[in-house]
């Protein structure tokens, strides 16, 4: 048959030792990842952590050099970086509170039948593909009086005295950013969640319904044990995302009125794109780093206190 | 939840009010955006908050598409993410196969360094970045965007690939190996073949992230000829800072490619999920 | 064609040893059984055989030379996978063809290989579907289709049949039989299921906890196993076994109650005595050498299962051939066959 054509088994084709091939292979494979990331993220990481204790400001270029913690002792007497450290708590807590409730929501009437599913849920999916400067600009506009309806409705409601935009007023100017920031975030959750329902066992609905369990009941025995695993992470991720999530701000209101919007992350990215102070941008940088590592640590020792895995 | 419990008429039109309520905020605002840009200039003001213009044009699409800059940012905002999306997702598809498939000495610290990149701020690199882009005079290419988003992506992509390959069967590729196939060759004859939802899914995710990065863009991009998108259309806003109609019109422009990206993958996403991430 | 042998064969992930010291020669042409519980290790030999997991220790042969480097793809052997791994994407004609795409084989040459299995295996009408159309004995037979068509050295079977039910089962066992009858070529085969293995093979190898137990014909292991693992896991139902001591020329059980034994008692280090469930008889008062109470009683037509509970030597199961009018709740006498009883020591060995 194919004898003639057909090699001996054992006679490799000139091919490197299979041993070899074995132990290198994984690294041939993970190596393009590994060198871009290390590169472009964690070697400039090491390189923006060292300027946080330097003088590196394209304004004054002769005044570089190590300067210890120079920079952190500015930002300990720095009022902006206090109110800008309060602000972050505020939005981060505001954004993640609305966008987690109405994504969980979400995520269970998506989990339910009705007529024209697949359309409603690629449409509600849908302001997460919208990029980050249109909803900024889109929002703003809509908070804009003169062109936008939301102050005539709030003011119709009651909730404001006259239809002005509440982004130029420094007491509510943060629920602009918020309300965006919640409308671009729901879908993220929702997305998570609802692949965390589909992945519960329908036949675990039925044998708590045969055992008389109300609605209410297979709510809180079912559905939340088996979505607290992934609730965890991705409050935690959300929470950082969002604690570091300049852009909506930085479009829709710059930090102002008065810095009453300006959160850690449009600071450091004001100071180093706007004075062009590295040095100090990166202290802030190192401070917001340390503040979410502390935050990330308790909500894992919490998780394994709280979820028996 | 289930098919089986019988809904009271209540509970079912409070489920419809829901769902039309996500509905309305998840589409209000797009609405708005598309209303504002065929309303005719001089109705802007008068009818800005009527929810329909009493009359169309198509005016502020054509000023935007010939007497703008526009072209110039949408081209340019479409190779720095298509070129992203595809590096990306080989770069990606590279990783998660070697960490679905392999255990080699180091995989726990990549995959830990991984992790990390997803935990700090990415404005800390900010500055760095800017500093060594410029030493190696890039600033103002689009190649430095194409590789700093693309490394900036890689990490979440190689998870959601991973899981890709979580959920097709080692059986398959070793079927392949000893049908006479190198391993190289059954990932490209048989695994990635399987693998094209997972692929899809991740390059529009990857190339609706990079269609709509700002920050590092403005920071890295200050020529006109170069800018991107985002960058170009805030440009607009000091440019046009009156003309509500074009600047919505480049809006709507910018929105097509995403949302269509969007609309085709966001089915796979959750499948992706459904399958892997949940089950970790 | 293939003389497969392996020396000293190791196999531990990490400090897990799973396979130790596996020595094995494997005639051209011989159709070895690889049996043993779940986890043994089984899988991990074929495996290893095929090059798709490295071997951590000894020497890997096939007709003199040294296979233990050599990639899957030159070692030219088949496998059969449990999952049947059909490729979801390709039809069942490039499913079979497949190996010979890889090997540029002639457009014609392909076909005529496929066309051929595809006669063989009866799935002529089906050679444009996609694996998901088919059934699982329909995916059975195109996963060795696939084998057969490449014409291999060595085919390598993994717990093929385990997923089909129990009729397609006994028909694909034939089917693989005939297979092997027809092209004469070296096949292993691994199964957890001694059936499949006791009919099938020309050699049994049993495997246990990383060890090979014995290797031998069918009948030498249900005749003469090397031990009560091998005893008690050879042969359906299992093997009776009962705590005894040799007493002179015959064997005295728990209960006092003593059994002649045909042939030579070995003076000490008796510790148990085996005996299948065959190899006991109903008898009459007279010639019964215990008795005990009927506690179930199975009619399965050819044979009857009688499970025997005897107060101070325990529970025992009895199959008589054809019926035997024995209800629940009997008393009956029982009869060893004097000439089938195995004897171990307390390590398990063997002793006769
Ligand atoms: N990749 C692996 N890492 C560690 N242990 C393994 C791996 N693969 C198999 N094992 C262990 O090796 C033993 C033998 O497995 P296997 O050969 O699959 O058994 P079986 O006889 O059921 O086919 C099992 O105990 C299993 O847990
Ligand atoms: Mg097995």
């Amino acid at each position: 048959m194919m004898s003639t054509t057909k090699p001996a088994p054992g006679k490799p084709r000139a091919r490197p030792s299979f041993y070899f091939r074995y132990l290198v292979e994984p690294y041939l494979y993970i190596s393009p990842a590994f060198v871009l990331i290390a590169l472009v993220m964690l070697v400039p990481l090491v390189i923006g952590v060292s300027y946080a204790f330097q003088s590196v400001s394209l304004l004054r270029p002769f005044e570089t050099g190590w300067v210890g913690t120079e920079n952190f002792q500015a930002l300990w007497t720095d009022r902006k970086f206090w109110l800008a450290l309060k602000n972050t708590f505020w939005w981060t807590l505001g954004s993640i509170f609305f966008q987690f409730f109405l994504g969980l929501g979400l995520a269970l009437l998506l989990n339910t039948h009705f007529y024209g599913k697949r359309l409603v849920q690629a449409l509600v999916f849908l302001p997460w593909a919208v990029p980050t400067f249109l909803s900024a600009l889109t929002w703003a506009w809509l908070f804009n009086p003169t062109i936008g309806p939301l102050p005539h409705w709030l003011a119709a409601l009651g909730i404001l005295s006259e239809p002005y935009n509440i982004l130029g007023d420094p007491d509510l100017a943060m629920w602009g950013p918020i309300t965006a920031n919640v409308w671009f975030g729901i879908p993220f959750f929702a997305i998570t969640l609802l692949a965390a329902l589909q992945s519960i066992p329908g036949e675990l609905y039925e044998a708590a319904e045969i055992d008389g369990a109300t609605a209410w009941q297979s709510f809180t025995k079912i559905t939340l044990p088996f979505l607290a695993p992934m609730i965890a992470i991705t409050v935690m991720l959300r929470t950082i995302w969002i604690a570091n999530f300049a852009d909506l701000i930085f479009v829709m209101t710059g930090g102002g009125p008065a810095n009453s919007t300006q959160i850690l992350s449009t600071y450091i990215f004001t100071t180093a794109f706007r004075k062009l102070d590295f040095g100090y941008a990166s202290a802030i940088a190192v401070a917001l780093l340390v503040l979410l590592l502390i935050y990330a640590v308790i909500l894992l020792v919490l998780r394994r206190r709280l979820v028996k895995i | 939840m289930s098919a089986l419990r019988k809904s009271s008429p209540l509970a079912v039109t409070g489920k419809y009010l829901a769902l039309a309520f996500y509905l309305t905020f998840a589409l209000f605002p797009l609405y708005w955006l598309a209303k504002i840009a065929v309303t005719p200039d001089k109705l802007i003001f008068s009818e800005g908050t009527a929810m329909v213009p009493s009359s169309f044009t198509f005016e502020n699409f054509r000023t935007v598409l010939i007497a703008t800059d526009f072209l110039s940012y949408f081209k340019n905002s479409l190779i720095v993410s298509l070129g992203t999306a595809a590096i990306t997702t080989c770069v990606a598809a590279a990783a998660g196969y070697a960490f679905s498939r392999f255990d080699f000495r180091g995989k726990r610290l990549v995959i830990a360094l991984m992790l990390i990149t997803q935990m700090f701020p990415l404005l800390m690199i900010i500055a760095p970045i800017y500093k060594i882009v410029a030493a190696v005079g890039l600033l103002n290419s689009l190649t430095s965007l194409i590789i700093v988003y693309t490394a900036f992506n890689v990490p979440f992509a190689t998870f959601l690939m991973q899981s890709f390959f979580d959920g097709i069967p080692k059986d398959l590729e070793e079927a392949g190996m000893i049908d006479g196939c190198t391993r190289f060759e059954a990932l490209r004859k048989i695994i990635l073949p399987l693998t094209l939802p997972g692929l899809g899914a991740t390059l529009g995710f990857i190339f609706t992230a990079a269609w709509s990065e700002l920050l590092f863009a403005l920071m890295l991009i200050n020529s006109n000829d170069t800018m991107t998108f985002p960058v170009g259309l805030l440009t607009f806003v000091s440019k046009f800072s009156v003309d509500w109609g074009q600047m919505m019109a480049a809006g709507v422009l910018a929105l097509v490619p995403s949302c269509l990206f969007f609309i085709f993958i966001q089915r796979y996403l959750v499948q992706g999920l459904t399958s892997g991430a949940v089950k970790g | 064609m293939a003389r497969i042998e392996l020396q000293s064969i190791a196999k531990s992930y990490g400090s897990v040893e799973v396979l130790r010291d596996i020595n094995l020669t494997i005639e051209d042409g011989e159709f070895i059984v690889l049996v043993g519980p779940s986890g043994c290790g089984k899988s991990t030999l074929l495996r290893m055989i095929a090059g798709l997991e490295p071997i951590s220790g000894g020497e890997f042969t096939i007709d003199g030379r040294r296979m233990n480097e050599v990639p899957p793809r030159d070692r030219d052997m088949a496998m059969v996978f449990q999952s049947y791994a059909l490729y979801p994407h390709m039809d069942v004609a490039r499913n079979m063809g497949f190996s010979l795409e890889i090997r540029k084989a002639a457009a014609e040459d392909r076909q005529s290989k496929i066309q051929g299995a595809a006669k063989t295996l009866g799935l002529t009408g089906l050679k444009e579907r996609l694996p998901k159309q088919l059934s699982g004995g329909q995916r059975q037979r195109v996963a060795m289709g696939r084998a057969i068509v490449r014409d291999p050295s060595a085919f390598l079977f993994d717990e093929p049949l385990s997923n089909l039910d129990a009729a397609l089962r006994v028909e694909m066992r034939l089917e693989i039989a005939r297979l092997h009858q027809r092209l004469e070529a070296t096949m292993i085969y691994v199964t957890h299921d001694q059936v499949e293995a006791l009919t099938l093979a020309d050699r049994i190898v049993v495997l246990n906890g990383g060890d090979i137990q014995q290797v031998g014909t069918p009948l030498d292991l249900y005749e003469r196993p090397a031990n009560k693992f091998v005893a008690q896991f050879i042969g359906s139902p299992t093997m009776n076994v009962l705590r005894a001591e040799a007493k002179g020329d015959s064997i005295a059980l728990s209960g006092g109650t003593r059994i002649q034994v045909e042939g030579d008692v070995p003076a000490s280090g008796v510790s148990e005595l085996g005996i299948r469930p065959e190899h006991i008889h109903v008898a009459g008062s007279e010639a019964a050498q215990f008795s005990g109470r009927a506690e179930l009683v199975e009619h399965l037509g050819s044979d009857t299962n009688i499970h025997v509970q005897v107060d101070g030597i325990g529970p025992f199961l009895v199959r008589e051939h054809g019926h035997v009018p024995v209800n629940t709740g009997d008393e009956v006498g029982l009869f060893i066959d004097p000439e089938k009883v195995h004897l171990f020591a307390e390590d398990g060995r063997s002793l006769r």
